[in-house]
């Protein structure tokens, strides 16, 4: 088992949907928000996901592929 | 040393004590360290930081790391250059140039690397590493070869081969990762819980960039002991700029300058411009992009200190500016050719903003203003391929250059 602490940033098209409960529907992951902000146009969440790495790398690839930005917490990490 | 205190979330204040930590456990806020003004008030004084070295380790009562275990190449008190040419240019009477091109691996990452190495070998760490594009590169493996750390840098796969020299020639392990920037993050992320390295802008963030408070201190004692009203700093995380800003806080918390009325402005490429485009649209919410610009220096798509660097431009007053390619490689070669300072491509986003701004009368011509120049320009010089003159080719005969210059319209000035 692995835990990942993940950014997911929302485009407004998708700050609606029911993403984070469908990724815990699809995958053997247990999601714990710690910290989100969400607006009429844009929202991210700050999370930890909890299980298998195979899963929890399937399980960012899926969302990523919904349109949902997927960032470590800190921010970037490559710099100039 | 003595006056860290602790590490402290920014986000819901809990209290950490001075390990290799950067993000709370609670709410996985950023992490910052805290000091004990009081007793640093006591201690403190202009006349003890005059008795310093002439580098950052001048303020070491302010950096949270023993000066004991200093990994010094001699990083900082770098100088603060009167333009006045540039500032006839721009209209500006009171204007300074902060040139940290004169840092030993040639930009301000020199500030903040020697800060963490030297808390990473505090730690008992053995290995130094980062992942970057260039200027932090160089810096972590320079500092690693001072200390005799291991280095690990990694690199995006597709980095010109120039920008590999600065690095591997102190002998660090480049690793040059195949995938998109968001791959490179991920991996360097996952790498830092995996392996007990530092991480200098990972696990020792909080350290790291403490460092770069010393371009206040630095600016305000050569101002002779006191803040500039106008600061213009490039942005890339924002780390740089808030922390300039809390540097300038508790220099005047200690009574070592009057109350601070600086005017804090931002500059970014338009092409990478997360933090300006928020602050235009009136919000705090920081929309990451994917970067698209030559000032690969700050091309940070999704700022870690977007947020707070917006916090720091309501309350002092200051203004976003975002420049395009274009008007960045003008503010290269403006600064060249009238104060004799060669710029990486954030010189040319910092020279191209503070000409918006004064034009725009955002700064105001009587106000001491400050530009912060933060990296040197040979390492960025195919940015302004094409924008240079030619040299001009003659034959070795005076006739040869006379008739070469006269085509070019060139003015031969002086008499034997």
């Amino acid at each position: 088992m692995a835990k990942q602490r993940v950014k997911f940033t929302f485009p407004q098209e998708l700050i609606t949907l029911p993403i984070i409960y469908e990724l815990g529907k699809q995958f053997s992951i247990v999601t714990n928000v710690r910290r989100a902000d969400v607006t009429e146009d844009r929202g991210w969440v700050v999370l930890e996901m909890d299980g298998p790495m195979e899963e929890i790398e399937r399980s960012l690839e899926w969302v990523a592929a919904k349109g949902v930005r997927v960032d470590p917490v800190p921010g970037d990490i490559v710099e100039g | 040393m003595p006056f860290a205190k602790a590490l402290r979330c920014r986000e819901c204040g809990r209290e950490y004590p001075l390990e290799p930590l950067h993000v709370c456990e609670f709410c996985f806020g950023p992490l910052e360290v805290s000091y004990d003004y009081e007793t640093m008030h006591r201690n403190i004084t202009r006349e003890t930081i005059e008795r310093g070295p002439n580098s950052v380790w001048r303020y070491a009562d302010f950096l949270p790391c023993d000066p004991e275990y200093a990994v010094d190449i001699n990083a900082g008190f770098t100088p603060l250059i009167r333009a006045k040419n540039l500032g006839e240019h721009l209209g500006l009477k009171h204007l300074y140039v902060k040139n940290d091109c004169a840092n030993p691996t040639w930009s301000f990452k020199d500030r903040v690397v020697t800060v963490a190495a030297t808390r990473a070998r505090q730690f008992g760490f053995q290995t130094l590493a980062c992942a970057s594009t260039g200027n932090l590169a160089n810096s972590v493996s320079a500092h690693a070869a001072r200390a005799g750390l291991d280095a690990y840098v990694f690199i995006p796969s597709d980095l010109e081969r120039g920008k590999i020299v600065g690095s591997s020639i102190y002998g660090a392990t480049l690793v040059a990762v195949d995938g998109n920037y968001d791959d490179v993050n991920r991996l360097c992320s996952e790498l830092a819980d995996t392996y007990p390295w530092a991480f200098v802008n990972i696990n020792m963030r909080p350290y790291y960039a403490e460092g770069s408070k010393t371009l206040a201190y630095e600016v305000a004692e050569q101002l002779g002991w006191r803040a500039p009203e106008h600061v213009v700093v490039p942005m890339a995380s924002g780390s740089l700029y808030v922390k300039i800003w809390k540097g300038l806080q508790e220099m005047a918390r200690l009574w070592l300058i009057d109350s601070v009325q600086t005017k804090m402005s931002g500059a970014q490429a338009r092409g990478c411009s997360p933090i300006v485009t928020a602050a235009e649209a009136g919000t705090m919410n920081i929309r990451p992009v994917r970067p698209n610009t030559i000032a690969k220096s700050l091309a940070i798509g999704n700022p870690a200190d977007g947020y707070y660097a917006l916090q720091v431009m309501q309350e002092s007053g200051g203004h976003a500016v975002a420049s395009e390619d274009g008007e960045i490689v003008a503010g290269i070669t403006l600064l060249a050719e009238s104060e004799g300072i060669f710029a990486e491509t954030a010189g040319g986003v910092v020279i191209a903003g503070l000409t918006k701004l004064a034009r725009e009368g955002k700064i105001a011509p009587d106000e001491l203003t400050v530009a912060y120049i933060t990296g040197g320009g040979l390492k960025t010089q195919e940015a302004i391929e094409g924008a240079l003159a030619e040299p001009l080719h003659v034959e070795p005969t005076i006739a040869s250059f006379e008739a070469s210059v006269q085509r070019q319209g060139l003015a031969l000035s002086g008499n034997r």
